[in-house]
């Protein structure tokens, strides 16, 4: 099984053998993944019910909640990692869900489209607001509420005195480094509490 | 210790129904069978029972490595008769859940369906004879738990030789001795299916239920629970109990959509009568229900079975800690809730889930948005179904059904 570039790069990011919880799982690719090839255990969370009977359809154990009513469920750093894969985006309590994100978890993983990418900016110049392949989405119909750069969302796990443990900024699923702010597609982040012992970076 | 009637399987439907059929389709006529157990059974409250006779149902055909068995527990109402047609052609009461192409599908599983101790379809209970007094049971019919009611589930598993259940699973009550199942034989269900639950019953659950017992231990034709002697039966008190256990069973949406208030046999706009008779449909239809109720169900059962329920609390012997409770367990689990549930909501199946997670056991948690409150879990509803037939495709290859 092939996965999407950020999903792969995420799951190289895994430790086998970890504990996995994968907010917004979807049909539970990565995890299912994740469990054959990388020995993870896990449980995916989601809302959506034809998702989660996808999870439960190919195997992967799955919680239906939804994640912003707090994941307090889940415990306190039960999880060696917290995946949260371009969905941060659509949270309205952006900052509550990262908080908890890296209580739950030791770490924490959080992809996101960059807003930052060059195209964007061009559609605004023309006086539109931007579709792109990673928001197709109509300023009317878009679930899309806290867009951000890279380096708004390093502001903002500073502000919540999160650490950065490690950054890939991905366009056509392949990472970019030369002008990477403006280039990227995707943006991912590995992060941890600062108080977090064994928060230091791992590879 | 071999079944008095028909063998495990004998109702079977193997191969009559071929691959893909309508999922309509029942397991057909089915026999109960009864089996009676010698050896005494030592109960939670200290009491032993011996002698005692278990009624049950099967479908489906036992494997070859007996892996393919799924033990479908009843709620409180409820008997061994989960699927098919019975005796008098009435349709088991998980009928939409078990049978050819259902959800657990019985071309692939060998369903068993037990009559819990202390009820009153067949199964040893207050109304049989007791053998020391030559007499009904009645009210010295010893008081039994949901464990009890595993254990001699375990019995009876032993005697079809069923050494592992690829599945235990339940509503309600039935959930909950899925649940003790994963706790007291660990290693015999590979996995539980828990369905519109709680760890525990909380204190207004209990309240109701004490109102119910109340209504029938009041009635004058109670006769402390010796009623069978007097060749009468507290009616009055099993309707009340059954009316007031129907409120919780249903959504105030339900109620409201179905009923409102509207008038018994009458327009909305016609004049009030000004009587306590029946002026609501509402109250025609708990009367209705009430009525049926009090002519099939025993007054002793019910109080046994409600007061089961309430003892049911398996964090208890761990100092209240669920999550003690539920680190001996090495089944997968599967919990399921219905939205509009209030007698065991959400929260409460999600008490089970928390605890799960706390001691990372395998599980799945489904949330249903389904308006028919707690009597979800019998009905069809698409999302609920399509879980659990995915569910149970993952069961029966864990089991080679």
């Amino acid at each position: 099984m092939t996965l999407r570039p950020d999903l792969a790069l995420i799951a190289q990011w895994i430790e086998p053998g970890s504990r996995v919880l994968d907010l917004g799982c979807g049909d539970g690719t990565l995890l299912d993944v994740l469990q054959r090839e990388r020995g993870v255990r896990g449980y995916g969370v989601e809302i959506d019910d034809a998702a989660l009977l996808a999870c439960v359809q190919r195997g992967v154990n799955v919680i239906q909640a939804n994640i912003e009513k707090g994941l307090s469920m889940f415990g306190e750093g039960r999880f060696d990692v917290v995946v949260l894969s371009m969905a941060i985006q659509a949270t309205h309590q952006t900052e509550r869900v990262l908080r908890e994100m890296s209580t739950v978890g030791r770490q924490a993983i959080v992809s996101f489209p960059n807003f930052g990418h060059w195209y964007h900016a061009w559609s605004i110049l023309r006086g539109r607001m931007p579709v792109s392949g990673e928001m197709p989405f109509q300023w009317y119909d878009t679930p899309n509420l806290h867009l951000a750069t890279p380096r708004d969302f390093e502001d903002l796990l500073a502000k919540l005195e999160l650490r950065v443990l490690e950054r890939s900024l991905l366009a056509g699923g392949r990472r970019v480094s030369l002008l990477a702010p403006l280039r990227a597609t995707k943006a991912i982040y590995r992060f941890a509490r600062l108080d977090r012992p064994g928060s230091g970076v791992l590879r | 210790m071999a079944p008095e009637g028909s063998l495990p399987g004998e109702s079977s439907t193997r191969g009559s129904l071929p691959e893909g059929s309508a999922p309509t389709a029942t397991v057909g006529r089915v026999k109960a069978v009864r089996q009676r157990f010698a050896a005494a059974l030592q109960l939670a409250s200290g009491e032993r029972i011996a002698d005692y006779t278990l009624v049950y149902e099967t479908y489906g055909t036992l494997n070859a490595a007996r892996s393919n068995a799924v033990l479908v527990c009843h709620a409180l109402n409820a008997s061994h008769h989960v699927a098919g047609l019975d005796a008098s052609g009435d349709p088991g009461w998980w009928d939409n859940m078990v049978g050819p192409g259902k959800p657990v599908d019985t071309r692939r599983f060998f369903v068993l369906g037990v009559n819990n101790l202390g009820s009153c379809f067949g199964s040893t209970g207050p109304m049989s004879n007791n053998p020391a007094t030559n007499r009904p049971w009645g009210p010295d019919f010893p008081v039994l738990t949901v464990e009890d009611w595993v254990h001699a589930q375990a019995r009876l598993a032993d005697a079809l030789g069923i050494s592992r259940f690829a599945a235990v699973m339940g509503g309600s009550l039935g959930a909950m001795q899925a649940l003790a199942w994963g706790l007291l034989y660990p290693q015999r269900l590979a996995h539980c299916v828990c369905i519109a639950s709680a760890p525990k019953l909380s204190a207004q659950n209990i309240a109701f239920n004490e109102v119910a017992r109340r209504a029938i231990i009041t009635d004058p034709d109670f006769h402390g629970g010796r009623f069978y002697d007097h060749g009468v039966v507290p009616r009055r008190g099993l309707q009340v109990a059954r009316m007031i256990g129907h409120i919780t069973y249903l959504s105030d949406d339900v109620m409201g959509e179905r009923f409102g208030r509207l008038l018994r046999g009458r327009s909305e706009e016609e004049a009030y009568r000004y009587t306590f008779d029946i002026e609501f449909e509402i109250e025609s239809y708990l009367r209705h229900q009430g009525e049926k109720f009090s002519g099939y169900f025993d007054a002793n059962t019910y109080l046994l079975i409600t007061r089961a329920l309430d003892y049911f609390d398996p964090a208890r012997a761990f100092g209240g800690d669920l999550v003690k409770a539920m680190a001996s367990a090495q089944c997968a689990f599967l919990v399921v809730s219905f939205t509009t549930d209030w007698r065991f909501s959400p929260e409460r199946s999600r008490e089970i889930v928390q605890a799960l997670l706390a001691c990372g056991q395998p599980v799945s948690y489904a949330e249903i948005d389904a308006p028919h409150g707690h009597d979800a879990f019998l009905l069809e509803h698409p999302q609920y179904h399509r879980l659990l037939r995915a569910y149970f495709e993952r069961v029966a290859a864990g089991c080679n059904a």
